[in-house]
């Protein structure tokens, strides 16, 4: 269950970058079905503009593609997150997480799911500044704070830096090294748009919590700087 | 001793030798494009150059399903594809679908039995553990602290990853860190699925029938007193010289009434670490009295 904490990169790597999770206590039936409170929380992220919305059974806003007809290969495939669908597909209780890439849309979010009194346990993953910036903003204290240390072994400015930073967004480790790297290298090569290799990259997260705007600073960042 | 997570019952299928079980790519339908070999978290797939077919490296390979679930899925026609291919060779031209496609729908998953299954466990995010019930390589650690109280005041709750980013982990290496955490005298979360599988949680054994299998990651979880930090994470530093999987730590632990938290932190950056990224539990489990209906009433609202 590390699979926001960590993720490489500095303090500064993660201004935009703020996952949201909401996740019932297991065992804690007393408490009810905590299902509608979870759909509910997808729903209030969506009045803040998330970057990325999704559960940890079902995936996040962009999902991998099915053909069923060879002749869909010559069609476009979408980009953007689909929303709707996660929210339609979320039908079980498990782990679900916002992600926002604003500061002051996730400070507003936080503050909002306060006041809705959802019953669930709301963790902010991000960098520690921000997360305290989006208690007091909300009025909240701390209840438990978990650190990552990182990677032992790992500095900050590893030559495959940009690649690491593209991959451990998904901490289940579902996107690999070499497509990121690949996906960094496909943009220099102006062979694809970042759009559409943040996408692709995007489709291997199995649980929503890939940050696209932070992908695409890291890509942007890469393509003009030499290692 | 924790019971086993997982049952040995049916573990063999006589019908199939190890090789022949797991993830698969249908040599039929793959047209060796190479999307897939990047795509692998482990890097467990090549193109044979005899074969020219994609191929999976059995002992590499930790079942984790990235390729069959998160590669998109065209259904082009196989020999149409290899034509093409050839074709364009020829003019010095590729055939180039999207990175993360597999233009064929090569892959095909395989019923995994003992002790190979516990690669899929640890490794595809979406197998819930049969240890934990829930999805996930660990439990919920601080996430639900605001609930659960597992990690009180005064006390710390560390979770030590291993094989991210990208080089997997054996659990013969994780041994090796459980058995010096053993040494030093720790108790291991009881409802880790790590833990599930020692033989004995007071030594660190973990079951020998399973010490040659790879995962993308897996976590030990324990707690200690606050005083016992620094002496835990020498100890991992230690071990992690000595095994070549990745180490990731991450320490959990209680805020003060004001939600400051000025005791663990002092000492991690004492030991050297810049504290950069942490999760915060922002305690809203407790639902208040004032507006227990709200979640109910908004919700049909929304659905009205």
């Amino acid at each position: 269950m590390t699979n926001t904490l960590h993720r490489f990169g500095s303090a500064e790597s993660f201004v935009d970058d703020y996952v949201i999770i909401a996740i019932p206590a297991k065992g804690a039936k007393d408490r009810g079905d905590p299902l509608p409170a979870l759909r509910r929380f997808l729903e209030i992220a969506l009045e803040y503009n998330p970057v990325n919305i999704g559960d940890a059974m079902h995936g996040g806003a962009t999902r991998p593609t099915r053909h069923t007809n060879p002749i869909e290969h010559f069609g476009e495939r979408p980009t953007k997150p689909d929303f709707e669908t996660v929210i339609e597909g979320a039908d079980a209780p498990t782990t679900f997480s916002a992600v926002f890439d604003k500061r002051e849309n996730a400070e507003k979010f936080v503050a909002r799911i306060k006041d809705e009194n959802l019953g669930l346990s709301v963790n902010i993953s991000s960098s520690i500044n921000n997360a305290l910036d989006c208690c007091q903003k909300a009025g909240l204290t701390r209840h438990s704070v978990g650190y990552s240390l990182g990677f032992e072994g790992i500095p900050d400015n590893d030559p495959n830096r940009h690649a690491l930073m593209l991959s451990t967004m998904c901490g289940h480790g579902m996107i690999s090294h070499a497509f990121a790297r690949k996906a960094i290298d496909f943009v220099r090569e102006n062979r694809r748009t970042p759009d559409e290799v943040i996408a692709g990259l995007s489709r291997f997260c199995s649980c929503g919590i890939f940050n696209p705007s932070r992908a695409r600073r890291i890509i942007e960042d890469a393509r003009k700087k030499n290692f | 001793m924790p019971a086993a997570a997982f049952s040995d019952k049916d573990a063999v299928n006589p019908l199939k030798s190890p090789d022949e079980i797991g993830m698969k790519i249908n040599p039929e339908k793959c047209v060796a494009c190479g999307n897939c070999t990047y795509v692998c978290p482990m890097g467990a797939i090549y193109i044979d150059p005899v074969r020219f077919k994609a191929t999976i490296n059995a002992d590499a390979c930790v079942e984790c399903y990235a390729c069959y679930n998160g590669l998109s899925r065209e259904v082009l026609p196989p020999r149409t594809v290899r034509a093409t291919r050839r074709a364009m060779a020829k003019l010095l031209m590729r055939f180039e679908p999207d990175p993360d496609i597999c233009p064929t729908s090569a892959f095909e998953p395989d019923e995994l039995s003992w002790p190979r299954v516990v690669r899929r466990a640890f490794s595809d995010p979406r197998v819930p553990h049969e240890s934990t019930g829930i999805v996930g390589r660990g439990t919920e650690e601080v996430k639900t602290n605001d609930v659960t109280n597992r990690v009180g005041v005064g006390e710390v709750g560390f979770t030590i990853e291993f094989g991210r980013p990208g080089v997997g982990a054996w659990f013969h290496e994780i041994q090796e860190m459980s058995r010096a955490l053993a040494l030093i005298g720790v108790a291991f979360e009881k409802k880790n699925p790590v833990t599930s599988l020692m033989t004995d949680s007071a030594t660190g054994d973990i079951r020998p029938d399973i010490l040659n299998e790879k995962v993308l990651s897996a976590i030990l979880e324990l707690k200690v007193p606050v005083e016992r930090v620094e002496e835990v994470i020498r100890t991992v530093w230690e071990v992690e010289k000595r095994i070549e999987t990745i180490v990731a730590i991450g320490v959990g632990t209680r805020c003060d009434e004001n939600g400051d938290e000025k005791v663990v932190a002092p000492i991690l950056e004492r030991l050297g670490y810049t504290l950069k990224r942490a999760k915060t539990n922002l305690g809203l489990a407790v639902k208040r009295p004032d507006n227990l209906n709200s979640t109910q009433t908004k919700t049909e609202k929304a659905g009205a």
